[in-house]
C-alpha cells in the first residue's frame, strides 16, 4: 500500500461526514425522545394505593426513602392501611435504580420521566409527602407490564388514575377466582 | 517608489483625495495618511477575516464530526469570536516572577507584527495593494522568520524550564520546514520570471497549481507546519508533557498568540491564493476575458477555500511525533521541492515563451512527474508493505465443554 | 566530553486530558526517555467491596454498575453469575440469550469508548471520538428502550434478568445490526491505514508474550500479545458455548495490535448479539428468587470476559441476606501490573499513546 493511501482513505471519510445530517439535539429547544421505560426522578405516587408497608424503603440500596406512618383509622376489616405522614425521598443520593419500585406489592410507587430536579439548595432536594401528593400522575412503565402492555408513553401527557395503575387492573379477578380466594379459601 | 505608485490606482486615488485637503506643503502628510488608510483597511479585513475564521474553522470541524459548532451566541452563533475576545480580555494577566520583562512582553507582539506585515504585498486587485516590492516573494518568505523567532523569545522569557524546552523544540520544526517551504517557490520565480507579486499573478496564464502541482502540495504541507497546525501541532498537545512555549502566558497576551496563529492561517491562505490560484483574477478563464465578480470577492473567497482545507486536514489527521515531523520535512519534502525546481528550470529551458498548448504541455510533465515521485517516495518509505491490519488475525478456538 | 545530566521527576497529575480517568503517574525522565514510573491511584476509591458487606444480594448489582462504568452489563453478569454459583440458582434459558445479547452489545459500546479515547489521545481532534460516540449512542438508546437506563443499568439480576424487552426493541436492534458494521467499516478506513497512526503506534509499547502471562494480563491486552485466550470459550457461561464466533490475536503485542483487536473484537460480538437475537426462546426471563435471599454459607468465584479483561467476583456468604466478604478482581487493576515495564525507555510522546492503548478504566482500577 503506497504511503499516503491511507491518509487520502481517512480525508474522503471526513469528507463524507461533511454531507451527513448532525447527530445534535438543541437542548432545551429540542429534547432526546425517551423512551416510556426511562427511570426518571419525578417519582409518582398513589396514596389511595399505598398501603404504608415500607417496602420501598427496606428495598432501597442507599436508604433514602423515610416512611413515618400513624394509624388512619379506615379499612379495619382486611387489615388497615396507615395514614403515610412522612414520605422523603432524598433525590440528591438517590441512583434512580428503581428497587423501590420494583419492591412495591400495591403498585404504588413508580419511577417518574423527568431529569431535570437541578435545585439551588441540597435542602431542596428531597421530595416531601406533599410533592408527592401534588405532582402529576404520569409513570414511567418500567417494571410495570401492566402500563406498558396497553401501550401507555408518559411523554403524551395522559395521566393514569389509580385504578389503573395496578397489576390487577390488567387481569381482573373473575366471580370463580374471589369465590376460591375470599370464601372457599378460609 | 515613483513606479509603485503609478501602478497602484488605489493609492493614487487616495492619495490625490487627501492632496485636496491638505495645503501643498504637507503633502508627506498625505502620502502618510494614503499609506495609513490603506493599512488600516487591511489590518482590518486580516483580523476580520481572523475572527470569522475562527469561528467558521469551529462550525466546520463540528459538521466534519457530525455535529453543530457554536450556534448559541447572536444569531447562527455569529457573535462567539466577540465572545472568545471578552473572555480572554477578562482573564487576569499573569507575570511569572522568574519572567524576562522585555522579552515576555515582546513574544505576542512580534507574533502578530509578524503576521500583520505579510499582507502588505498581498494585492487585492491588479491595481489596489499596499506595496507591490519586486523582491515580493523574498519578502514573504523572510516575515515569518519573526515569529519563529518571536516564539523562541515566549519560551525563553517565560522563565519556565518547559516552556524553554518546547519552544526550542518549535524553532527546530519551523526552520526545518522554512526550506522546503522556499525551495519549492523557486519553481513558481522560474515560471514566473519576477518576484513581485503582482507579476506573478499576472504571469499565471494557467493557474500555478496546475503547472507546478508538486510545488503546492510541498508548500502546502509546509505551511500548515510553520502555521503550527495539525497534523504538525505538537506545540499544543496536551499529552506532550512540554506545554510550549505559550504555557506561562494569560488573558489578552495568550489572546494575541491565537490571534497571531489564526491569522497566520488567513495570511498563508492568501499568499496560497495569490500564488497558486491567481490571486484576485477568475481562476478558470484566461485573464483577457471579462472577470465575473470582482477581485475582491475572488481573492477572499480563495481565501476561504484554503481555510477550508487546512480544517478538513485538522480535522482528519492525528498529530505527528517530533522525530517523525523532522524526518519528513528533510527526507520528504526538500527532495520534492529540489526535483520540482530542477524539473520546471528544464521545462523553462526547452520552452522559454510558451504558447498555451505548451504550457498544457508543461502542466501534463510536471503532474506525470509529481504523481510519479509521489509514488516512487511513498514506496521507498513505506516500511508497512505488506499489510498493517495483517498483524492481527481472527483465530477459531475451540469452546471448552463444560 | 559528556555533559553531566540528572534526571526530572514530573508529576503527571489525576487531572489531566488524556489519563482516562483520575490516574497520577509520576514520570522520572532522562531528558526525553522515561526511566521509571511510579503510578499513584486511588483517587476514585469508593469502597465498593466494603459497602457490597452491608447491602443485600440484590441490592450489591447496583454497585456493580459502577465498578467499569463504560460496561455496566458485563459488570452485573459477572456478580449474578457468582451469585447464582453460591445460591445454586437456575437461571432461565430466555434470560440467559437476554444476558449475552446486552453484554456484548455492552461490549461493542465500551471498546468503542475505548478506541475513541486512543485516537484522541493521538490528537485527531476529535473527529474519530465524535463518530464512536455517534454509534455508541445507538446502543444505549437500546439500553434505554430495555431497562431505562443509559448507562448504569442495573439490568440483571440473580436468577436471571430484570424483566423483558418491550416489543420495540427487536426491530431496533435489527436495525442497529445491519447499520453498525457499516459505520464500523467507515471508521476502519478512517484509521486502521493512516501512515500518522501507524507511525505513532506500530512497535510502540511492545508487551510480550512471556510478560503477559506472567502479569495476568487479560482481555485485548492478552490476545494482542499473541495468547489465544478468551474466557468466553474456555470457561463459557451463560450461552456462550452455543455461539459461534471468532477471537481476534495480534502477533506484534505493540499498541496499534492493542487497538485493532479492539476494532475486531467489535465485529464479532455484533455477530454474537445477531445469534442471540435469532435463537432465543420464550419464555419466563427471572428464575423466582425471593429479594432477600440467603445463600448457604460457603464461597464463590465466577469469572466473565469483561470488555477490558478477566472480571471476577468471589463472594463469601455466612447464611445472611448480604454476602460476609465480596471481593472483585478488576481487570484494569491487574493490567497495570506491567506498566511499568511497557513504559520503560519509550519517549514521553508515547507514554499517552501506551497507556491510551492499554484501555484502564479508573472506576475498576480503585472501586
Amino acid at each position: 500500500m503506497a504511503y499516503g493511501l491511507g491518509i487520502a482513505k481517512g480525508m474522503m471519510v471526513t469528507l463524507l461526514n461533511l454531507t451527513r445530517k448532525p447527530v445534535t439535539v438543541q437542548y432545551p429547544e429540542q429534547r432526546v425522545t425517551q423512551n416510556p421505560r426511562f427511570r426518571g426522578e419525578d417519582f409518582v405516587w398513589y396514596e389511595e394505593r399505598c398501603t404504608g408497608c415500607a417496602s420501598c424503603a427496606k428495598y432501597c440500596p442507599q436508604g433514602i426513602i423515610k416512611i413515618v406512618t400513624a394509624p388512619s383509622g379506615e379499612q379495619t376489616q382486611e387489615g388497615e392501611t396507615y395514614k403515610i405522614e412522612t414520605f422523603d425521598i432524598e433525590i440528591a443520593r438517590c441512583m434512580f435504580c428503581g428497587l423501590c419500585v420494583e419492591a412495591c406489592p400495591y403498585d404504588a410507587l413508580h419511577m417518574g420521566t423527568g431529569f431535570e430536579r437541578a435545585k439551588p439548595r441540597r435542602s431542596d432536594l428531597v421530595i416531601t409527602v406533599e410533592e408527592l401528593r401534588a405532582s402529576a400522575k404520569r409513570p414511567s412503565t418500567w417494571f410495570r407490564p401492566q402500563l406498558q402492555n396497553r401501550g401507555y408513553d408518559p411523554a403524551k401527557g395522559e395521566e393514569v388514575p389509580w385504578q389503573e395503575a395496578g397489576r390487577e387492573s390488567t387481569v381482573a379477578p373473575t366471580y370463580d377466582d374471589m369465590l376460591k380466594r375470599w370464601v372457599e379459601g378460609r | 517608489m515613483d513606479s509603485s505608485f503609478d501602478k497602484n490606482a488605489l493609492f493614487s486615488t487616495l492619495n490625490d483625495f487627501y492632496l485636496g485637503l491638505l495645503p501643498d506643503s504637507l503633502s508627506w502628510a498625505a502620502f502618510l495618511g494614503t499609506g495609513l488608510t490603506i493599512v488600516f483597511i487591511l489590518v482590518n479585513a486580516v483580523l476580520m477575516l481572523t475572527a470569522f475564521g475562527t469561528y467558521m474553522e469551529r462550525r466546520v470541524l463540528g459538521r466534519f464530526q457530525t455535529r453543530l459548532g457554536p450556534n448559541r451566541v447572536g444569531p447562527f452563533g455569529l457573535l462567539q469570536p466577540l465572545a472568545d475576545l471578552l473572555k480572554l480580555i477578562m482573564k487576569e494577566d499573569l507575570r511569572p516572577l522568574m519572567a524576562d520583562r522585555l522579552t515576555f512582553f515582546l513574544a505576542p507582539v512580534l507574533m502578530v507584527t509578524s503576521m500583520l506585515v505579510v499582507v502588505a504585498v498581498v494585492p487585492f486587485g491588479s491595481d489596489s495593494f499596499l506595496a507591490d516590492l519586486n523582491i515580493g516573494v523574498l519578502y514573504l518568505v523572510g516575515i515569518p522568520t519573526i515569529a519563529t523567532v518571536s516564539m523562541f523569545l515566549g519560551g525563553w522569557g517565560s522563565g519556565n524550564r518547559f516552556a524553554l524546552l518546547g519552544a526550542a523544540r518549535a524553532v527546530a520544526m519551523l526552520i526545518s520546514y522554512e526550506v522546503p517551504m522556499i525551495i519549492s517557490l523557486a519553481g513558481i520565480l522560474i515560471l514566473a520570471g519576477s518576484m513581485s507579486l503582482v507579476d506573478v499573478v499576472e504571469a499565471q496564464r494557467l493557474p500555478f497549481i496546475l503547472l507546478q502541482p508538486m510545488a503546492f502540495f510541498v508548500f502546502l504541507i509546509a505551511a500548515s507546519a510553520e502555521m503550527n497546525r495539525s497534523p504538525f501541532d505538537l506545540m499544543e498537545a496536551e499529552s506532550e508533557l512540554t506545554a510550549g512555549f505559550h504555557t506561562e502566558f494569560s488573558g489578552m497576551r495568550f489572546g494575541l498568540l491565537q490571534l497571531a496563529e489564526f491569522g497566520e492561517v488567513v495570511v498563508t491562505s492568501a499568499i496560497l491564493a495569490t500564488l497558486f490560484l491567481r490571486g484576485w483574477e477568475n481562476p478558470f478563464i484566461p485573464a483577457d476575458w471579462s472577470q465575473v465578480l470582482p477581485p475582491q470577492v475572488w481573492l477572499i473567497g480563495k481565501i476561504l477555500f484554503f481555510m477550508l482545507i487546512f480544517t478538513w486536514i485538522r480535522a482528519t489527521l492525528p498529530r505527528m511525533r517530533i522525530d517523525q515531523v523532522m524526518a519528513f520535512a528533510w527526507k520528504v519534502l526538500f527532495p520534492l521541492a529540489v526535483i520540482n525546481m530542477f524539473v520546471t528550470a528544464a521545462l523553462v529551458v526547452a520552452w522559454p515563451e510558451p504558447t498555451y498548448t505548451q504550457l498544457w504541455a508543461i502542466a501534463g510533465i510536471n503532474w506525470v512527474v509529481a504523481i510519479g515521485c509521489l509514488i516512487g517516495f511513498s514506496l521507498a518509505l513505506d516500511k508497512h508493505r505488506k499489510n498493517p491490519t495483517a498483524s492481527v488475525q481472527l483465530v477459531k478456538i475451540p469452546t471448552e465443554v463444560a | 566530553m559528556a555533559l553531566p545530566s540528572e534526571s526530572i521527576t514530573i508529576n503527571l497529575g489525576p487531572q489531566h486530558p488524556s489519563t482516562h480517568g483520575v490516574f497520577r503517574l509520576r514520570v522520572t525522565l532522562d531528558g526525553e526517555v522515561i526511566q521509571d514510573i511510579e503510578p499513584i491511584f486511588g483517587y476514585l476509591h469508593r469502597g465498593t467491596e466494603k459497602l457490597a458487606e452491608e447491602r443485600s444480594y440484590t441490592q450489591i448489582v447496583t454497585l456493580t454498575d459502577r465498578l467499569d462504568y463504560t460496561s455496566s452489563m458485563i459488570n452485573n453478569q459477572a456478580y449474578v453469575l457468582a451469585t447464582e454459583k453460591l445460591a445454586g440458582l437456575e437461571v432461565p434459558e430466555r434470560g440467559q440469550y437476554l444476558r449475552v445479547l446486552t453484554a456484548e452489545l455492552q461490549r461493542v459500546a465500551s471498546h468503542l469508548m475505548g478506541i475513541g479515547f486512543f485516537l484522541q489521545d493521538l490528537g485527531a481532534m476529535g473527529t474519530p471520538l465524535m463518530y464512536c460516540f455517534r454509534e455508541r449512542e445507538r446502543i444505549l438508546d437500546l439500553f434505554e428502550m430495555v431497562c431505562g437506563a443509559r448507562v448504569t443499568v442495573s439490568y440483571m439480576r440473580p436468577g436471571g434478568v430484570n424483566q423483558d424487552p418491550p416489543p420495540e426493541f427487536w426491530p431496533g436492534l435489527k436495525e442497529l445490526l445491519s447499520d453498525l458494521p457499516h459505520y464500523i467499516d467507515e471508521l476502519e478506513r478512517l484509521i486502521n491505514e493512516n501512515e500518522i497512526v501507524l507511525a505513532r503506534t506500530k512497535g510502540i509499547g511492545v508487551l510480550s508474550r512471556e510478560l503477559a502471562i506472567d502479569s495476568s494480563i487479560s482481555g485485548p491486552n492478552l490476545r494482542a500479545s499473541g495468547v489465544a485466550w478468551d474466557l468466553r470459550k474456555a470457561d463459557p457461561y451463560d450461552v456462550y458455548d452455543r455461539m459461534d464466533f471468532d477471537i481476534p490475536v495480534g502477533s506484534n503485542g505493540d499498541s496499534y495490535d492493542r487497538f485493532l483487536v479492539r476494532v475486531m473484537e467489535i465485529h464479532q460480538s455484533l455477530r454474537i448479539v445477531e445469534q442471540c437475537s435469532k435463537d432465543i426462546p420464550d419464555g419466563p426471563v427471572r428464575a423466582d428468587v425471593p429479594y432477600f435471599f440467603r445463600p448457604p454459607a460457603g464461597d464463590a468465584y465466577a469469572h466473565v470476559e469483561a470488555s477490558k479483561g478477566e472480571l471476577g467476583f468471589y463472594l463469601v456468604s455466612d447464611d445472611g441476606i448480604a454476602p460476609y466478604r465480596c471481593k472483585i478482581r478488576a481487570p484494569s487493576f491487574i493490567n497495570l501490573t506491567a506498566l511499568t515495564e511497557m513504559l520503560l525507555g519509550w519517549k514521553v510522546a508515547d507514554l499517552m499513546v501506551i497507556f491510551g492503548s492499554l484501555d484502564v478504566n479508573m472506576g475498576e482500577v480503585d472501586r
